[in-house]
Order: structure tokens, then sequence, then C-alpha cells
């Protein structure tokens, strides 16, 4: 069931537009994952779709009853959080605070987010304070208060950025979890194409090429050679942005020409199903 | 003993009494608000306000407006220069740190200048003086003032009640909160409105210069110990009536000025706090 259309969608900052004539749709119980260089306005597409961004022009539509207010948000981290004193429950409960009736959260409220802090398997550290955790749990705890404040759709904006790749993987299986068991609609800006091909099950690239499609789609289509040669234009050795320094689960590596073992995605563009193995 | 009969003397008088009651209950109200500006990096606001302020009450002392005619000048004009700061905070052409400088030496220069030049009083730098570190004025209110202070403190600590966990999803995550649904510009511009409120009334206190200290120790000094939000608001809000307390207590019966000595106080605690810390981290 189709839950967002986005049409002909063009935004940017003040002065221009970094996208123009985007168009994709997002189905109930997709996990779509957003690729694209820095700079290339992934994190302000997110911004848009939650409506704290204008537009420049183009249509962003909800379907089939989704309302705003069912899209929970997980955005970077701000450097506020950083020295922030605040409780690991605190953090989760303000999770509600667009949904507060009087000044305080109900005892409904708070039950549930005491159901999404054992969700996340926080609940140990529900009475710590967020600044004196780890990468890994304080995304656990920020994605325990995107569920409060969602009941259908999740919004993150890099979430494994700057984990250890333990961390990246358990964040990786908690999302697929959320997605499969939950049912939970995932869109979520990515750095690494590696993972995002493996367990999502439509990717956007945006960019200079704009791609929409399946997971499956993507691996054989153009975009990923394209994505690639890019790349090696760019940067001498291929790897900074584009290749995961880590492995998020089996340990394999996107590879680029030139390297050992190349022609993992790039003869897969070339010789079609060259992946599957 | 004799402090203490020498400390009863004192309080029964009536002025002494409303220095202490008004001197507590700006201290709460800035502690409070406090934790939220320093956590939202918008302590110099607090700063760059007082000094508008304190160009505002030169114009009033000009048209020869005192006490509380001179609020009716005051208090606007401070507000509207909080909404200002705030907005051109969020202006990328001018940086918030650059406009708030701007604003305050401009108004600092401007209340001294008019001060000088029209000024019908013959002491203009004991005038000056005690507006910039609020030497006696705590001393001479009258029963209005009192009265306008309780009403105004009790409105800002119901504020801090009522919106206590928005204000705290607001500082924690703005693009968080505002994707949630609240509005955070409106929170924001009412946070800008109740901080111009509390300066103008602190003014009497430790004039414009030492305001910042009331705004911004009481939140550090806590947040040095305490983990939470709800235990720094509260701590924050203890160390404020204490510190206050103590320093109007010193300030009576060693006659120090009112101002200043509160302002050590709070720095004294904040050492104390910072101490107890790094302790209690080991």
């Amino acid at each position: 069931m189709q839950i967002i259309s986005v049409n002909n969608l063009a935004y940017g900052y003040e002065g221009g537009a970094i996208v123009n004539g985007l168009s994709f749709t997002v189905s109930e119980g997709d996990f779509l994952s957003v690729l694209g260089d820095n700079g290339s306005g992934k994190s302000t597409l997110m911004k848009t779709l939650l409506g704290l961004h204008r537009p420049s022009s183009g249509v962003i539509e909800f379907q089939n009853g989704l309302k705003a207010s069912e899209i929970g948000y997980l955005p970077q981290q701000t450097p506020v959080q950083r020295d922030f004193p605040a409780s690991v429950r605190e953090v989760v409960l303000s999770g509600f605070s667009g949904k507060l009736k009087g000044p305080f959260y109900s005892a409904e409220q708070k039950k549930k987010a005491k159901e999404n802090i054992e969700k996340m398997g926080i609940e140990k550290l529900s009475g710590k304070c967020y600044r004196e955790l780890s990468g890994g749990q304080q995304q656990r705890v920020l994605l325990a208060r995107a569920l409060c404040a969602a009941e259908k759709v999740l919004v993150m904006d890099e979430p494994v950025s700057g984990l250890d790749p333990n961390a990246t993987a358990d964040f990786y299986s908690l999302i697929q979890r959320l997605n499969k068991e939950d049912g939970k609609t995932i869109i979520m800006v990515s750095h690494d194409v590696d993972c995002a091909v493996r367990y999502s099950s439509h990717i956007l690239h945006i960019g200079c090429h704009i791609f929409f499609g399946t997971a499956h789609e993507f691996r054989h289509s153009s975009a990923v050679t394209s994505l690639i040669c890019n790349e090696d234009h760019d940067e001498d050795s291929g790897h900074a942005s584009l290749a995961p320094t880590h492995d998020c689960h089996g340990g394999k590596k996107l590879c680029f020409p030139g390297d050992e073992g190349a022609g993992r995605v790039h003869g897969a563009a070339g010789k079609k199903g060259g992946k599957k193995k | 003993m004799s402090l203490l009969s020498k400390l009863f003397y004192y309080f029964e008088f009536p002025f002494v009494r409303y220095a202490f009651l008004v001197g507590v209950l700006i201290a709460l109200c800035a502690s409070l608000l406090g934790v939220t500006l320093v956590l939202k990096r918008f302590s110099f606001i607090g700063d760059g306000l007082s000094h508008v302020a304190f160009g505002a009450l030169a114009i009033a002392s000009v048209l020869g407006l005192s006490g509380n005619g001179s609020m009716a000048i005051v208090l606007p004009l401070t507000m509207i220069a909080a909404v200002i700061i705030l907005k051109t905070g969020q202006n990328t052409k001018i940086r918030g740190d650059a406009a708030i400088g701007m604003l305050s030496v401009g108004a600092l220069a401007f209340g001294y200048l008019i001060m000088n030049v029209f000024s019908a009083s013959s002491n203009v730098s004991g005038d000056v003086c005690s507006t910039l570190f609020g030497s006696t004025s705590i001393l001479t209110l009258s029963k209005s003032d009192v009265y306008l202070c309780i009403i105004l403190s009790a409105g800002v600590i119901a504020f801090y009640i009522l919106f206590y966990n928005r204000l705290f999803s607001v500082t924690f995550d703005e693009s968080f909160a505002s994707a949630t649904g609240i509005n955070t510009s409106l929170c924001n511009f009412i946070i800008a409105l109740v901080t111009a409120a509390i300066i103008v009334l602190a003014m009497r206190l430790v004039g414009s210069l030492l305001i910042s200290a009331l705004v911004i120790f009481p939140a550090m000094s806590a947040m040095r110990v305490f983990k939470s939000f709800k235990s720094v608001s509260i701590c924050a809000a203890g160390i404020a009536l204490v510190c206050t307390g103590l320093g109007l207590i010193v300030s009576i019966s060693a006659g120090t000025p009112a101002g200043a000595t509160v302002v050590c106080a709070d720095i004294i605690a904040f050492l104390i706090f910072s101490v107890l810390g790094k302790v209690l981290r080991r």
C-alpha cells in the first residue's frame, strides 16, 4: 500500500535548488535507503519530507491515511547533545512531546516509553546520563525516542555514521527487526552503499544520477557503475567516502576497479547477475 | 549570637524584607531559565539584553520616569531587542554572537551618552554606577515593586512548570521537536520574552552588568554534579535560593554591595560543585 508519493520535487537551500525533478514512492513496509555524495541533499530531502523545509516546487503527498504525526525522526546528532545533562528516560519520553495534551506525560505514554526502551535493549541504561553513553547506545536511545513519536514511518539521517563496526552491525539488525517484525516503514540516509544494498528493499540515489528502484534493480543498474567511476575521479584511492571501511555483517567489502577482487559490483553492472554467487 | 540578633534587627525593616523576598524570587526565575539558556548556547543573550535594558533605563531616566514608570519603557524595549537577537541568530548573514555584541555595546554607549548629556541629576556617575552594579536600588523597593515582582516571578515559574516537557524537547533537539509537531519558533519566541522580563526584574538586584551571573552560574554549578534535566533544574533553583539568600545576608550585615556579594556567593558555589563533581566521578 503506497503511503508516500513524491512527484517532480525540487528543493535546496536559499538561492537555488540542489535537486530537481525527483519522483519516488514509498509503500508500507518498505526499507528505503537514500544514497548520494556529500552535499547532494540527502539530509535536506529528509527535512523536506518531514515538513521542516519547504520544497521549491513539486508535491509530497501522504496517502492512505498516513499523517505527518505518524512519522518518527532520527536526526543527526547535534553538538548541543554532547554535554547535555539528560537521563535516557527523559530523552525517550521527549518523543511524546509533540503529542502532549496538558503539561505532563500520561501514564500510558510513560508505559509505552518503557516498552520502547526495552525493545531497544537499553533498559539497564534508563537511569544513566545520555552524554556518558557510547555512540551506539546513544543511537538506540534516539531510536527509542523516534519510536515513541512514530506509529508507522521512521526517517533516519545517517544513524550509523561514527559507529564502530560492531555497533553498526547491531544497529542494522535492530532496524531490520523493526522493519520485518514490527512492519515499520524505514527511510534511511546512508553513506554506506554495501549495507544499504544488503538490508534495504528500495534504493534512492540522488546526485548527478538519480536512481529509484528496488535494491535488486540497483545492483544491476548503471547507477552503480557511474557511482564508482565518479568516485574514482574524485578521490585518489576511491575508498574514502564510498567504500565502507568496515563490513556490516558478512565481511564482504565493496571493491573498486583496480582492487583485488574488483568487479563484484562493477562486473555486476556489466554482466547482469554477476554478483549472485 | 550578636550576629543573629543583628540580623533579626535588620529584618524588622520592611525594605530589608522586601529586598530579601524580591532577590530570592528573581534568582529563582533566572536560574530556572538559565538551565535552558545555557544548554541552548544562548547564555550571551542574557548579557546582551542586560545592556539593552541599561540603555532603555537611561532613556526612561532622561524622560523623568522612575520606579514602575520606567518599566513601561524598559520592559517593551528589552523584549523587542530579545526578539531581534533571536531572529538574527537564525539568520546566516549576521552571526548571532556578532549581532548580540553589536546590540549590547551600542545600547551601553547610547545609554551612557544620553545620561551624560540630558540627565537632570547632579550625580551622573553615581546614577550610572547604580544602574550597572545595582548598588542600592534593591533596598529602595516600594510595595508596588514587590507586588509586580511577585506576579512576574509567579508567571515565570508557572510557565516553566507547564512547559517543562516541551522546553526539554526543544532544548535537547530542536529539529526533532519541530518534526514531532512542536512549534519551536513560538517556543523560542516565548523563551526570549521571558528572558527579557527576568533581566529587567533582575536589574534591580544585581544591576545590568552582573545579571548573566544569576542566569549562568546556578545552571553551570548544577551541571557539574547532576546528570538529568530534572535534577539539574531543581538543583540550580536550590543553588540560586541559597546563594542569593546568603549573599544578601552578608551584604546587609557587612555593608557590601548587594549584587556583587550575591554573584561572589554564586562563584563560590560553582567552585564547590566543580570539586564535588570531580570527586564523585572518581
